[in-house]
């Protein structure tokens, strides 16, 4: 190969910077992607990644450096001039409307004149040759909402390509995919890359930037520091750049004989208020010392399960037996008197459910726990026993910074969780209920979060682990259990568990065609 | 180079009194478009809200409605509920106060009596907001609607208490008989005169104090017990909340019904106060004032303190400047008001960032120049 030219780069970043307030989110960033290649960006949350795309794509704006696309300087002052400039974006979280046809959203600020019907049949044909010329097959009539999530992102694809993307950015794209649609989307890229579009692919999945990338960049708190070919890096090289330091991937976990069973679920159903039923007629148990991890796309049941479970819904049918206590529907339970029954529960997102952005640290620490006596007096709280508390658990837990006093909102995310998951270990729970116990959490702090669960475990827990990380889920789980559309739907011990087999099960492809079928 | 954080006196303090000036200065130009100098207009509303012991008088007893109907809003804003009903409950309250004050106020002393007035001012404004409250929790009734038709339910409610069972026979005002001496609240100067200090007679009476007790009951309330976390947690996420296991409906009822007993307290200060009888209308836009008492005092009792002074000035001082001036409307501190609200509330944030980056170059510079 020979050195490239400037104008071999499809874009390229001199010097960006760019700060918010305190947070120096970007510094003196160069980056250069070859035209034709698909270009990984890995980091850490916060490590700046967003914000570096969100300049390209004309959300922010740098406080200084210059962006060239085709060895142009182009002032990127808004999303409409980055579509222009041919640049596309699919986000993570999909910018479509759920009840329009994939042609409406494909047209979506794109009509065409007042009268739409021109403007729709043009988008038509123009889908048909985007569909021929990338095999991106798609029924241009179907309604966003009832396509698998899959499809959706294809049509974030198509709608950026029928924009006249030749740069697609993807941010963190396969979040919600299984992993043969992961499989699927990567071939969709190549395709892609064959017929000359640049990919950038933003990504904390080490696995994947292997995969699937050419090239790849690593940032690490707001600078890139550094830029390798795919093929003359490895997995680990790549972590220990990302993080400052050498990683472990592997979880130490000394196999154990379980306990009596803590957790009995039998034939358990539940129906959520639009009347959708979500849980049908699970059962399983978990056992004092093991970890059962529920692995499956998200959406399948199992957030149900987890509210269920610490009695913040209440199911419809079926029975919950949790050590000799028998909960019932309408017992009457909840989140406090499972807490009561030794249920510690640390939910799926935490900003939604474990912690309260504007409340203080101290405060968030008791949440759940704020009406125990050791916290209150006679009328009043007791302040000094709520910041001493934290305080302590803190430092014991190393979260940064060590100040209780301090909004929520103002720690990294890996620190919040260590919040969350601090406050509910150790109020010693015989049953240990974790969901996405490292979404948005950085590599460090997953390895200690880790180390602390299988230490629940070792210390004779029944932990319910429920995870859509399959690496998470794989290396933590004594037994595997498989949720498809609120059944389970496999089963399988954690040391024969693969990631095929698992990936089968959570598309719910290893059944039967004729059993398919009947289940839809 | 080190990072500095914008200390809290800016944003709670400097920027506040910025925007509050600000108003003033359109105001100001309000009044060069009428012809009066803005300058002896203020020294007429200075003069007439602090100026002498009568108009300190006015000011304050004007500032305790306010503290009441603001701290109302307050704690229902917690719960990130907005109790537009204030009115109503204050006006509501009235009547329990009318209802103990005739029937008991002569039979039974003062000591008895009063206590019973305060707790039942409290009871009915509070339940003035259950039933909205309760439809809110329950049936997901919008609590802005439902207080809002319970102002009105609440004004026809009393014009027919006032009209059919409390006028007394031959009178043809629509208003209750006066009430027993027993069941008033003491005036200020009243209460001094025996102490030897003279004050020139104003409305200001002991609810001033009740009012400041209140500030601390929410204090301690919202910030130091499980009930007011509950409710500032159900306030600031209540997905968080129901994880927790706070009972949304029980939180719901209880945010409201305090607040609806606060707003009934408003009618100590007015009707066992000052009045001595139950009139049409007494609320008089006092429980409307107190969502803008709460915005400006961002929901916190010292702010809304302060803020009610702002008010009870803007009032007294007003009325003084319709008496000074012929041919100004005692309504200009209507337009005041709204200036003010507009400033301190809608635009509220515009200063912030320049006010910001103010304090930080001028930290910076301290810096360097220390360096």
């Amino acid at each position: 190969m020979t050195t490239p030219k400037a104008d071999d780069f499809a874009i390229e970043l001199k010097g960006i910077d760019k700060r918010f307030g305190e947070v120096h989110a970007n510094r003196n960033i160069n980056l250069q992607v070859q035209k034709g290649t698909i270009h990984g960006i890995v980091g850490e949350n916060g490590a700046g990644k967003s914000t570096l795309m969100s300049i390209i794509y004309g959300f922010y704006h740098a406080d200084k450096g210059e962006i060239l696309i085709d060895g142009k300087a182009v002032k990127i002052t808004s999303s409409e001039v980055a579509i222009a400039s041919g640049i596309g974006m699919v986000h993570q979280h999909f910018m479509l409307v759920n009840t329009f046809s994939v042609l409406e959203n494909l047209m979506l600020g794109a009509e065409g004149g007042m009268v739409l019907k021109n403007g729709m049949s043009a988008a038509r044909d123009e889908l048909r040759r985007l569909e021929q010329d990338y095999s991106l097959e798609i029924d241009p009539d179907a309604i966003v909402e009832d396509l698998p999530v899959g499809l959706q992102q294809r049509v974030e694809i198509l709608k950026a390509l029928y924009r006249g993307a030749k740069i697609l950015i993807l941010d963190e794209p396969t979040g919600v995919l299984t992993p043969q649609e992961t499989d699927h989307l990567f071939k969709i890229l190549h395709a892609l890359k064959e017929q000359g579009t640049t990919i950038i692919l933003i990504t904390h999945k080490l696995r994947e930037i292997m995969d699937a990338t050419d090239h790849v960049s690593v940032m690490r708190q707001g600078e890139m520091v550094a830029h390798v070919k795919t093929s003359e890096t490895n997995r680990e090289h790549l972590a220990e750049l990302m993080v400052g330091r050498k990683v472990r991937f592997e979880v130490e976990k000394e196999s154990q004989s379980v306990g009596d069973c803590a957790l009995s679920i039998k034939n358990l159903n539940y129906v959520d208020s639009q009347g959708v039923k979500r849980l049908k007629g699970l059962n399983f148990e978990v056992n004092a010392g093991e970890i059962v991890g529920i692995a499956g796309v998200s959406g399948n049941g199992q957030s149900e399960l987890l509210s269920v479970l610490s009695g913040i819904d209440d199911f419809d049918a079926g029975e919950i037996k949790i050590g000799s206590e028998v909960i019932t529907p309408d017992g009457g339970q909840t989140p406090f008197t499972l807490r009561g029954l030794g249920v510690g529960h640390v939910p799926e997102d935490r900003h939604r459910m474990g912690l309260i952005n504007q409340f203080e640290a101290k405060e968030a620490f008791i949440l759940g726990h704020h009406k125990e006596s050791a916290y209150n007096g006679k009328l009043l709280q007791n302040k000094k026993q709520i910041l001493d508390d934290c305080q302590e658990k803190m430092h014991e837990w190393d979260v940064r910074p060590p100040n209780p006093n301090l909004k929520t909102a103002s720690f990294s995310g890996g620190n919040q969780q260590k919040l969350v998951i601090a406050r509910e270990v150790e109020k010693d729970p015989s049953i240990f209920l974790v969901g996405q116990p490292t979404r948005g959490v950085d590599i460090g702090a997953i390895e200690f979060i880790h180390k602390r669960i299988v230490d629940m475990r070792n210390q004779g827990k029944a932990v319910l682990l429920v995870s859509v990380e399959l690496d998470e889920i794989m290396s933590l789980s004594d037994r595997i259990l498989v949720m498809f559309d609120g059944e389970i739907v496999g089963e399988m011990a954690g040391h024969d568990a693969d990631e095929k087999t698992i990936g089968l099960m959570m598309a719910n492809a290893h059944t039967t065609d004729a059993e398919q079928e009947v289940s839809q | 180079m080190s990072q500095h954080k914008i200390p809290g006196w800016v944003n709670f303090a400097l920027i506040p009194v910025l925007n509050v000036l600000l108003a003033f200065l359109v105001s100001a130009l309000v009044f060069v478009y009428i012809d009066i100098s803005p300058w002896s207009a203020l020294k007429v509303m200075w003069q007439g809200a602090f100026g002498y012991d009568e108009g300190w008088g006015y000011t304050l007893y004007y500032a305790t409605g306010f503290i009441f109907t603001g701290l109302a809003v307050a704690v229902a804003f917690h719960a990130q509920l907005f109790n537009i009903g204030g009115e109503g409950q204050a006006y509501v309250a009235g009547l329990g106060v009318a209802l103990i004050s005739l029937s008991l106020g002569n039979v039974l002393p003062a000591i008895l009596v009063i206590p019973l007035v305060i707790v039942f001012s409290g009871l009915f404004g509070a339940s003035w907001a259950f039933i909205p409250a309760y439809l809110q929790a329950k049936r997901g009734s919008h609590i802005v609607i439902t207080t809002i038709m319970f102002n009105f339910i609440g004004a026809s409610l009393m014009g027919y208490m006032l009209v059919e069972v409390l006028k007394p026979e031959f009178s043809m005002a629509p208003e209750s008989a006066r009430f027993p001496e027993a069941s008033l609240i003491p005036k200020i100067y009243e209460v001094l005169k025996p102490l030897g200090i003279e004050l020139t007679p104003s409305p200001l009476n002991l609810s001033f104090l009740f009012a400041l007790v209140c500030c601390v009951f929410v204090w301690l309330f919202v910030w130091n017990t499980k009930w007011g976390y509950e409710i500032r947690a159900f306030g600031a996420n209540p997905s968080a909340a129901k994880y927790a296991g706070v009972n949304a409906v029980k939180v719901t009822v209880m945010a409201m019904m305090i607040s609806g007993m606060l707003a009934g307290f408003f009618a100590l200060n007015t009707v066992s106060g000052e009045m001595h009888q139950l009139k049409l209308n007494y609320v008089a836009g006092f429980g409307f004032t107190g969502i803008a008492v709460a915005l400006m005092g961002r929901n916190h009792p010292i702010g809304i303190v302060m803020a009610s002074l702002l008010f009870g000035f803007l009032y007294q001082g007003g009325a003084e400047l319709a008496f000074e001036f012929p041919g100004v409307d005692s309504k200009i501190i209507v337009v005041l008001q709204g200036l003010i609200i507009l400033f301190c509330g809608a635009l509220e944030y515009m200063l912030k960032p320049y006010v910001e980056k103010l304090y930080l170059a001028a930290v910076a510079k301290k810096e360097v120049s220390h360096a």
